[in-house]
């Protein structure tokens, strides 16, 4: 299942120079980041070396202690609130555990950033956009359910549906196989190479699993202690004489 | 061992952390509600929502308001009626409810009600949405999660609240009037003519805006303590526990500050 050939051209969609932020500790200590057009990039790394910090950055939810962090051509710490609500617009995050709003459908889900976004859409072209989306990651079915009643690997995909129905040019995936079987991790990995043909989406992958680092990353970025220990290709990274990267490679099993 | 004297500079420091922390708390507090009124008067209104929490607070607060409203009419009534009888001023009873009823009990009693059903529902309900990257998934969505959340909810119990409140005084009414009824078959229209004779046009202004304080009040404290919740679903519970317990006590401090204001209003009257 590995992915081969990368399918980038070399506009840089997302820029990132010495990056920097501290919470009671130092997390990510002067990272370099480049994404390219089309591209995937997965972050791997433990828990606490700052993954989640850094897509969480990149959407404007924390502030960097230091650096730069262009999105889309924009400085996003020289943008206004109106500015960056504009530049969110074209960044889809998936969150780790969905964060499907709860006490809405599956349907009012996807409908609410439309509803804020889009209001001279009328309610059919607004419900056929939605179908539309819904079908794409295999959810249709469920269009009027609660998130309550989906499992796990549903509710990530309509999370996922819930971001692309702004069509999004980047995508920043936070572990999205974390917590699902083998199986429905496939399905994911699958849905996620199918958003980046599909929907020509930029992603950054966030994620400890290497079986979806194989499968959906054109490029890989280990993060070891807040820092960028190796990136390039699968075989480029885990070829280092690292010790933690050796570690963490035989910890994982990898088809 | 440790001495008293040796144990005096941690001491004076952990005093000079906890009142660094309490004067960051109350700017944190006065932040978060100067943005209720900036975010009040800038577009987009989220009027839909808006509507729904008014349903939620208003309407599906109704039937514990009728009752508890009839009750303390029925009770309050029963256990005046042996103090006036004494006296022989069992006339004076439909007048004497309405006073402790508008004047004190009607929107103290519905904004405790209030507090429980609504202020811990907010604290518990935004505390999810926080602990599960709700919020959070709203904010990079582009929408401002403050004003779908907070201000939507401020605003439902700082008009249902009254609303609730001028129920209770009516159900308490009924509920008084049943009572006085059984006991000495006054007719309705004498016991209403008895019951609006003390009040006056101070009664009802200064109870419809305690109310809306209140509701402010409770509103603000329930969305506060929510949307700040920390450490999990444990956070969660204690943000539902909080909303109540402070704004109970918020409830109480405001109630002696506007009545004693009000006294010292119709002494120049």
């Amino acid at each position: 299942m590995k992915k081969t050939g990368n399918i980038h051209n070399e506009d840089i969609v997302i820029s990132i120079r010495g990056l920097r932020k501290s919470f009671s500790m130092p997390v990510l200590r002067g990272i370099d980041l480049d994404l390219y057009n089309g591209e995937n990039l997965v972050v791997l790394g433990r828990s606490g070396t700052g993954k989640s910090v850094l897509i969480k950055i990149i959407s404007g939810l924390l502030t960097p202690d230091s650096g730069t962090v262009m999105v889309l051509g924009e400085d996003i710490s020289k943008l206004s609130k109106k500015e960056m609500d504009e530049l969110r617009l074209k960044i889809g995050f998936s969150f780790q555990n969905s964060a499907l709003y709860d006490s809405m459908t599956v349907r009012e889900n996807l409908e609410f950033p439309l509803r804020h976004h889009d209001k001279n859409l009328s309610f059919k072209s607004r419900l056929q956009l939605i179908e539309e989306t819904l079908d794409s990651v295999g959810m249709l079915p469920s269009i009027n359910q609660m998130p309550v009643e989906l499992s796990g690997g549903q509710k990530k995909r309509v999370g996922i549906a819930r971001t692309l129905i702004m069509r999004p040019k980047i995508m920043l995936y936070d572990e999205p196989t974390a917590g699902l079987d083998p199986i429905t991790s496939v399905e994911i990995i699958e849905l996620i190479n199918e958003v980046q043909k599909n929907y020509k989406t930029s992603s950054i992958i966030i994620t400890h699993d290497l079986t979806c680092a194989k499968a959906t990353g054109d490029r890989l970025m280990m993060l070891i202690d807040g820092k960028i220990a190796a990136q390039g290709s699968f075989d480029e990274v885990f070829k280092s004489q690292n010790e933690q990267i050796k570690s963490f490679y035989d910890y994982n099993f990898v088809q | 061992m440790e001495t008293g004297e040796q144990n005096r500079p941690q001491r004076k420091y952990l005093i000079s952390k906890g009142i660094d922390g309490f004067f960051a708390s109350i700017h944190h507090v006065s932040l978060f509600v100067l943005r209720f009124f900036k975010e009040l008067f800038s577009a987009p209104v989220e009027f839909r929502e808006t509507i729904r929490q008014c349903y939620i607070v208003g309407v599906k607060s109704l039937p514990l308001i009728s009752i508890t409203g009839l009750i303390t009419g029925v009770v309050f009534t029963l256990q005046f009626r042996p103090v006036m009888v004494e006296f022989g001023a069992e006339g004076w009873i439909p007048a004497t409810v309405a006073v402790a009823v508008i004047r004190a009990l009607a929107p103290l009693v519905t904004s405790l009600i209030c507090s429980g059903k609504v202020g811990s529902s907010f604290g518990a309900e935004l505390g999810a949405m926080r602990v599960t990257d709700q919020i959070d998934a709203m904010e990079v969505s582009a929408v401002n999660p403050y004003k779908f959340l907070v201000v939507s909810r401020v605003l439902a119990t700082t008009f249902m609240v009254p609303a609730l409140t001028i129920y209770f005084g009516l159900l308490c009414g009924l509920g008084s009037y049943f009572q006085v009824h059984q006991a000495d078959q006054t007719s309705f229209p004498m016991f209403i003519s008895g019951f609006f004779e003390k009040i006056d046009f101070i009664d009802y202004a200064s109870a419809i805006f305690r109310a809306l304080v209140y509701g402010f009040t409770l509103g603000m404290v329930g969305c506060y303590q929510g949307y700040f919740t920390k450490q999990g679903t444990e956070g969660v519970g204690r943000a539902a526990n909080k909303a109540v317990v402070i704004s109970n006590f918020l409830l109480f401090i405001e109630e002696v500050l506007i009545v004693s204001g009000i006294s010292i209003l119709r002494s120049f009257m």
